[in-house]
């Protein structure tokens, strides 16, 4: 036993000897809570709009008025030529134009139909149909208080509630996703890079001739990485809850428990990879290609995986971090029972033996 | 002199065992599976519905909702509380739930309720979820009313007729989007990364100590480097091009003339700014985790995957110091609205500055003694 803990600690000053990757390791979740918090949203504020008004009579700039006094528009083009529209799109200077119709309160009152165009920088197709949809409801709105004078039946009002998350933050989504990847990175990448460095610099050999058994080396390895983990997973909960706001709505407790299952999958994942590759750059590309960016795009971390084709959903199922997000979303977000998340706990805990044994039994004890 | 540096920097690329796959395979792998992956789009919500008033009028609006495409009928509950547990397993999205007297209210009062309750974890879903089913609900209305009001004198009512337009991306394709911008982010990960770990690797073992007693100076040993990663770019970004043309049918309305030029410039600033990294960092390790660390925030920053007009101001103005946001906009404007140079002058000198500041910046910072 006394052994044992000499090598962690030999494991732990190896890290903190290295200042830089060390402050990036704590450093990065950090950045990417206050990134993903604040920086990183698909919400819609203050958007440049133009108005291209061919009536300029009182319903116009009643309605230009309520998209200006709106927070997600600024009406910062006013159009008198049709040209100009390209133009504006061209330069890059508004999201949507708003173009009114000639003579519009005349047919509006009076034939009951006028129109207005609503063109959209459709370049990123979700702005858009935000963007779209935020104005159609504004000019709904005033169709409404027109409305009110001739009291129009048949209208069904809808009550909409927005289920744990009433502001709609984007940072409820994203939150879980950067946990799932920090995790990942420590574990499984910066573990299997410890391990082949000492493959690559000769010194496992060494380590190999010594009286311990190498399974021990191994957990050894592991357990600095496991602890940074830990602090990096608490830094993580403290920023969203007091700095974003975002609340553990669930059971902390089970929180935990699905964290340190995810953990193991990615130490054993580390684990799996040291043992196939022999350079340090292989393994920093096999790790940083192999898990970051497929957890990164298929883990429902950014990109729901309900929008993604067939293929590739099957395939997230093969990817623990899809497991992991999908159970902290539930937990934590939503704050549901625990008994919602056993489906993804008994699948975390499966790949987590799984990979462990299949590592284990890769891992040569001799050299050759 | 720099030809030879430039055919040895050559070979040592082909020798490596890693490096010339990892070239020609990862940028295919990525343009083939992750416009597919990076989707927003909502659709195919799943909704679960509790009809309470079982009436004519109720089982023709969950008809209406459930044929209009956006959404599937995943479950049917008695109240709401059950209704509940199907958000909370997943099993839906949202829930509408109609009160009973729902054809009675409508058809004597002339106004009914019904509750929409959306998962709203994922914000633009929920919001998107719930705008779809309101607009559908109003659209019930009008029927409704048209259908009563056509036996009564016609009525003037004020309607507005609200004609949505998309431009550049008429069927709203979110491949349209992604598809340049995942060619800036494959140009910017091979070509920092790559010269980044060069010159470490040369550190680590050691060779960068013959290279130091030669009489080559900075400035040639710096380019040296430079132009194999740059070739290196411009062949991975035609590949980039012809995969979008024949795989996504996507090709540039502005000319290719313009986003060469930009690419060119491009790739000098992200392998300027490996370079920097490299000539900073004692190991391979820690060069690629100081330029992961850079590299994930310079692309969280760039709105390649999220709007920049959504960022607060103090992040807005950090992403102006961010090379790839202004080639993200560059390749995003020709490729879909045509843009021209002339459009685009500000982008190039920006671009040209960034350029000159990280390769002056590696030339100086690079210690021929120690």
């Amino acid at each position: 036993m006394k052994q044992f803990i000499s090598f962690v600690k030999k494991e732990f000053f190896h890290i903190f000897r290295d200042r830089r990757t060390m402050l990036i390791l704590l450093g990065m979740p950090i950045v990417q809570i206050i990134l993903f918090g604040f920086a990183i949203t698909t919400e819609v504020k203050n958007t440049q709009i133009a108005i291209f008004d061919l009536s300029k009579d009182i319903s116009t700039q009643r309605i230009t008025e309520q998209l200006q006094a709106s927070e997600y528009f600024t009406v910062t083009e006013v159009l008198n030529n049709p040209d100009d529209i390209d133009r504006v799109f061209k330069e890059g200077k508004v999201n949507l134009v708003v173009v009114f119709g000639e003579n519009f309160s005349d047919n509006l009152l009076h034939t009951g139909e006028a129109s207005v165009q609503l063109i959209t920088d459709a370049t990123d197709p979700n702005q858009a149909s935000m963007l779209s949809g935020y104005a159609t409801s504004i000019v709904t709105s005033y169709q409404q208080e027109l409305m009110q004078e001739y009291k129009v039946p048949f209208q069904i009002i809808p009550e909409i509630r927005m289920l744990y998350n009433p502001q709609l933050k984007s940072a409820y989504n994203f939150v879980p996703g950067v946990m799932g990847l920090i995790l990942m990175l420590i574990c499984a990448m910066m573990t299997s890079i410890a391990i082949v460095r000492e493959k690559e610099l000769g010194t496992m050999e060494v380590l190999l001739a010594s009286p311990i058994k190498p399974i021990y080396i191994i957990l050894a390895k592991m357990v600095p990485y496991f602890t940074l983990s830990f602090v990096n997973l608490s830094t993580i909960l403290l920023l969203s809850v007091f700095v974003l706001q975002v609340p553990v709505a669930g059971s902390l407790f089970w929180l935990t428990i699905v964290s340190i299952l995810f953990i193991m999958v990615a130490l054993a994942l580390g684990l799996l990879v040291s043992t196939i590759v022999d350079t340090q750059v292989a393994a920093m590309l096999v790790s940083g290609m192999g898990f970051m960016m497929p957890v990164m795009l298929l883990s429902g971390m950014i990109f729901p995986i309900e929008s993604m084709p067939a293929v590739l959903q099957w395939f997230s199922d093969i990817i623990p971090a899809k497991w992991y997000v999908s159970s902290v979303r539930k937990l934590m977000i939503e704050g549901v029972d625990v008994v919602f998340v056993l489906k993804e706990m008994i699948i975390l805990l499966v790949m987590a033996i799984f990979l462990i044994v299949i590592s284990l039994k890769k891992f040569k004890t001799r050299l050759t | 002199m720099i030809k030879f540096l430039i055919e040895k920097e050559f070979k040592q690329i082909l020798r490596n065992r890693f490096l010339p796959k990892l070239i020609m395979v990862w940028p295919v792998m990525m343009m083939l599976v992750m416009p597919w992956a990076a989707n927003q789009e909502i659709k195919d919500i799943s909704l679960s519905i509790v009809d309470n008033d079982h009436s004519s009028y109720s089982e023709r609006l969950v008809n209406k909702i459930t044929s209009s495409g956006y959404f599937i009928l995943t479950d049917v509950s008695a109240s709401n509380n059950k209704a509940l547990e199907s958000i909370e397993s997943g099993k839906a999205d949202i829930i509408l739930e109609i009160q009973p007297e729902f054809e009675r209210n409508l058809i004597r009062d002339g106004i009914a309720n019904v509750m929409i309750s959306a998962n709203a974890v994922n914000g633009v879903k929920g919001g998107l979820s719930s705008s779809y089913m309101t607009a559908i609900l109003s659209d019930f209305g009008n029927e409704i009313r048209g259908e009563w009001t056509k036996t009564s004198a016609k009525t003037i009512l004020p309607v507005i007729n609200i004609v949505p337009q998309n431009k550049f991306n008429p069927h709203l394709d979110y491949k349209v989007f992604m598809v340049p911008a995942l060619m800036v982010m494959l140009l910017t990960l091979l070509g920092g990364f790559l010269p980044a770990l060069n010159i470490v690797g040369e550190k680590e073992a050691g060779t960068i100590e013959q290279m130091n007693v030669t009489p080559v100076n900075k400035f040639t040993f710096i380019l040296a480097k430079l132009i194999p990663y740059w070739i290196i770019g411009v062949f991975v970004l035609t590949v980039c091009f012809l995969l979008s043309a024949f795989v996504y049918g996507l090709t540039p309305s502005g000319s290719l003339l313009t986003i060469g030029l930009f690419a060119g410039v491009y790739t000098l600033v992200v392998s300027g700014l490996g370079l920097v990294i490299s000539n900073y960092s004692n190991t391979t390790q820690q060069a690629m985790f100081v330029m992961f660390f850079f590299l994930i925030i310079l692309i969280l920053m760039s709105g390649m995957f999220t709007p920049i007009n959504s960022m607060p101001e103090w992040a807005k103005i950090i992403t102006r110091a961010n090379p790839l946001r202004y080639f993200i906009e560059v390749m995003r404007m020709v490729f879909l609205k045509g843009s021209a140079l002339a459009d685009m002058t500000k982008h190039m000198v920006v671009l040209i500055g960034f350029a000159l500041f990280f390769n002056i910046w590696a030339v100086i910072s690079y210690k021929k003694t120690n």
